[in-house]
């Protein structure tokens, strides 16, 4: 394992610490932007979908991974950046701006939400965010005027200027691209106070408060900020989709991101994009399970349902830090052998951090 | 000078009568303990001085001004910093950024600036860095820097709560049961610690402590509380040759 | 005359689907109670209860309190089976983890019902002695089913009543919910009565499964209904019993009422939004208890 030497604050500050790491994402971002040239139409397509799962994801993970707080509604910020976006556009406004106004849409509702869950523990979130994806999703069919009701809206291509984005690696590089400036934003934000609070307030809400974080305050910014990120997402999946209806964003599709988070690993960003890349191949991994064991199609609905649920419980069972995690751990193992302790990464229980008092 | 004031503080549970009429005061630069048998209302009195809990009566006096119904989050921002009894870290953070916490109430850039990382976030960050740094050297904290605290030794843990209170630079320090779970080795140090704290950085500490060794070696003076009442306030010797403190602890 | 026995009916009927809401409510409330896990899979255990009586009942002809009674059991079984396998590892670890696995648990058993020959996806229908009929009141006529529902949840509180106020079971849960370690120490087995919990729960989760069966069939979406639940537990305060059941009842009338003076879609929202509105201005529920984390 190698350790480096820090001669300066700033080596703890810098976005990439060792020179090896350098080397590894120069080649990754390589691969990536030379992606169009060897695969297919078809896997270039999967790629723009994991660039628009991880930005969602990213947003998912700001709330569930980093603040600790379970979001069961993120369809919703999805289905409000999606709608925004179709709307605006269909009144002429330019990508650009409706793009950031898709995101501040979606980030507004999440502060408005904020409003009813703001002084309460984690628990009543979830339950929160579960109306709030109800209410929204019960708006969008009913609004008809606005959003044309449960036949839903045909969404143009994106068009900048002159230039349309007509054919799927332009899609690609734009979704990517801003897969990119999203991971940027996001480590910037962890590396600040504002992103260190978040993660206080995960591990322990009532030290948070007494070192100053004003725990209404931060848990609007995240529900705010997670909003924004996951309606941005929503903006560029309607492009993609190209029509969206409102049961494209039910509490299945709340599910699928919690399942991104918690299969990619909770509280890394790394794990954000695994669970991106997860949950963009479970599809054909189920079609290869229902062939192997010969499932009927008629049963596709509860082979969805039974693997997503099978994956949240064994991956909290027994790799609560997903798939990163794992991966991490053979590294450490790697780079240790034959030194590895199986202890480094023993989970602490906290049967002191009871939040009923009587 | 009196940098801290209780004034006949009061605090009911449903039918238990947690904290009744407590004053005290406690002097700039002192080390001032409060003693009593287990139940006698010593954390609840932390959490009523936190802002944890409201008073049911009485109130707090900070440096002249009335505290007692500041929000929670805006206490330490005044100078008071806490340590919990049974440590309140963040497990699945490192050393170092646990302490950075610390110096939240210290203020830093907006938020706009965070997400850029613009060279006034850059700045902020590294002189917050600094202070921390400063509470590094002074309690050996060096080769725990990056470790991630929910893997450190109990003791080591305790050292960085006591770190974390004072990154945020606080004139008056709150510590629960500082010695609680360490080896007669470590509540030495500790013990050292709470001196140096208040000898080099200029800190006023209110203590809750168990340990009667240490209360004589580091308090200058020390209260003795039972059933949430004032027992006695005066020298260490004195409250602990006190035959009402003594069948206190023995008689329960 | 005739307006005020209509809105009266309404308001029977309101009351009826807010008993089932109390009760799935009351489930949950007694499992975080006990061990401050919320059980995401209330719903689906309500389901899955729903298609055990209707196989004891419809598929294999058992008599209807004989097939009520089996499906209890197992249900209750089932739920033990989950928190000695599931939970009780998980013991310690942080809330949001444990919500997590309760979602997954929930869409396990849809997974399961759905895989079974005979359940699937189709709805069916169980058949009671009292389906069918009304009994008129004065003018008001109220259907078997709804007052069965209402009877059913009378009997279901003063039974849990009676139970945690005089037996000693009873009395050693309360305990275990007051104050876990308190409780060991004292020499009450948590662990087996944290299983006892999870039992119970899941055993009213299938009574009630089984008396919404004639209203709203038994199918592989029922479940959602208990969604309707968590509004009713948070409006009473999360952490009381009686809190839930009046948020349930609460619940179930303002639908009834939004479903008759609001437009079309305000009623399948009425308790969301109403929830929404509690939480932000009073924030611990109606029926507030102190839940600060003690320190």
């Amino acid at each position: 394992m190698h350790v480096p030497m820090k001669t300066s604050y700033n080596d703890d500050i810098r976005l990439v610490r060792q020179r090896g790491t350098l080397v590894w994402y120069g080649l990754l971002a390589l691969a990536l932007l030379a992606a169009p040239m060897y695969l297919g139409e078809h896997h270039i397509a999967q790629l723009s979908f994991v660039g628009i799962y991880a930005i969602a994801g990213l947003g998912a993970m700001l709330l569930v991974g980093y603040t600790g707080q379970v979001s069961l509604g993120q369809a919703a910020f999805m289905a409000i950046g999606a709608y925004t976006e179709a709307i605006l556009q269909k009144f002429g406004v330019p990508f650009a701006a409706s793009l950031v106004l898709a995101g501040v849409m979606a980030g507004l509702m999440g502060a408005i939400l904020s409003l009813s869950t703001a002084r309460l523990a984690g628990i009543y979130l979830a339950i929160a965010t579960l109306a709030f994806a109800f209410i929204v999703e019960e708006v969008l069919t009913r609004w008809e005027s606005l959003t044309n009701g449960s036949l839903g809206i045909l969404v143009r291509r994106i068009q900048v200027g002159s230039f349309t984005f007509d054919q799927e690696w332009k899609f690609y590089y734009l979704s990517i691209g801003l897969l990119v400036l999203v991971l940027w934003l996001m480590i910037n934000l962890l590396r600040s106070r504002t992103g260190r609070a978040l993660t206080a307030m995960r591990d322990s809400e009532i030290s948070a408060q007494s070192l100053g974080i004003q725990l209404a305050r931060y848990k609007a910014i995240v529900l705010a900020l997670s909003g924004a990120l996951t309606g941005v997402a929503g903006a560029l999946y309607a492009h993609r989709i190209q029509f969206i209806t409102p049961d494209q964003f039910t509490i299945m599709a709340s599910v699928e991101l919690l399942v991104l988070v918690v299969v990619g690993g909770l509280g890394s960003l790394h794990g954000a994009v695994f669970g991106a890349v997860f949950i963009v191949m479970l599809p054909q991994f189920i079609v290869l399970i229902r062939d192997a064991f010969a499932i009927s199609t008629s049963y596709q609905a509860g082979l969805d349902a039974g693997v997503y649920g099978l994956l949240m419980v064994l991956f909290m069972l027994f790799e609560p830090q997903g798939l990163y995690g794992r991966w991490q751990k053979i590294k450490l193992y790697l780079d240790t052998f034959p030194f590895y302790r199986k202890a480094t990464f023993r989970r602490q229980r906290m049967f002191q951090k009871s939040e009923q008092l009587r | 000078m009196t940098l801290f004031e209780g004034r006949n503080l009061d605090r009911q549970f449903g039918g238990i009568h947690a904290v009744r009429d407590v004053s005290f005061a406690v002097e700039e630069g002192e080390i001032f303990t409060i003693i009593g048998p287990n139940g006698a209302g010593k954390s609840t009195l932390f959490n009523l001085i936190s802002r944890i809990y409201d008073l049911g009566g009485g109130s707090l006096v900070y440096d002249g001004q009335d505290i007692s119904r500041i929000a929670a989050h805006k206490v330490v921002g005044l100078g008071i910093a806490r340590t919990f009894q049974n440590i309140e870290l963040f497990e699945n953070s490192t050393v170092l950024s646990n302490l950075l916490v610390g110096r939240h109430s210290r203020g830093g850039p907006a938020l706009w600036r965070e997400l850029l990382f613009t060279p006034a976030a850059r700045q902020s960050e590294i002189a917050h860095r600094e202070r921390v740094e400063d509470v590094i050297d002074l309690l050996d904290l060096q080769e725990h820097r990056d470790a991630r605290v929910g893997g450190l030794p109990y003791g080591v843990r305790k050292v960085v709560e006591l770190g974390r209170a004072l990154t945020s630079q606080p004139r008056l320090i709150l510590l629960d049961e500082p010695s609680s779970g360490l080896n007669p080795d470590e509540t030495e140090d500790m013990s050292y610690w709470i001196q140096d704290i208040r000898s080099q950085l200029g800190v006023t500490v209110l203590m809750i402590e168990h340990d009667m060794s240490l209360v004589g070696m580091v308090s200058d003076r020390v209260l003795a509380l039972d059933h949430g009442e004032v027992l006695a306030i005066g020298q260490p010797e004195e409250i602990m040759s006190d035959p009402r403190v003594i069948e206190a602890y023995l008689g329960g | 005359m005739q307006g005020l026995i209509e809105f009266t009916q309404m308001i029977i009927s309101g009351v009826a689907t807010g008993c089932i809401y109390a009760i799935v409510a009351l489930g949950f409330v007694l499992i975080y109670k006990a061990s401050e896990i919320v059980n995401f899979a209330q719903g689906d255990l309500m389901m899955l209860g729903a298609f055990l009586g209707f196989s004891f009942i419809t598929l294999l002809g058992m008599p209807f309190y004989l097939g009520l009674g089996l499906a209890l059991v197992c249900m209750a079984l089932i739920g033990a089976l989950l928190d000695r396998v599931v939970l009780r590892p998980m013991a310690g670890q942080p809330v949001f983890a444990i919500v997590i696995i309760t979602i997954g648990i929930g869409f396990v058993i849809r997974s399961i019902v759905i895989s079974i020959p005979g359940w699937g996806t189709e709805t069916y229908g169980i058949d009671t002695p009292y389906s069918g009929g009304v009994t008129s009141l004065g003018g008001l006529v109220i259907s078997n089913e709804h007052l069965a529902i209402i009877a059913a949840t009378l009997l279901l509180v003063i039974v849990l009543y009676l139970f945690f106020r005089f037996t000693m079971l009873g009395v050693a849960m309360q305990a275990t919910s007051q104050n876990q370690l308190a409780a060991y120490y004292v020499g009450v087995p948590v662990k087996s009565i944290l299983s006892m919990i999870w039992a119970i729960s899941a055993a009213t989760a299938a009574l009630v499964g089984i008396l919404l069966a004639p209203i709203t069939f038994v199918h592989v979406n029922m479940g959602f209904i208990g969604l309707k639940a968590f509004p009713a537990a948070v409006i009473g305060g999360f952490g009381s019993l009686p809190g839930a059941i009046v948020g349930g009842l609460i619940i179930g009338v303002v639908e009834a009422l939004a479903g008759f003076y609001l437009p079309e879609g305000f009623k399948d929202v009425a308790a969301y939004v109403l929830m929404l509105v509690v939480l932000a201005i009073r924030p611990k529920g109606l029926f507030a208890q102190s839940v600060a984390k003690k320190v």
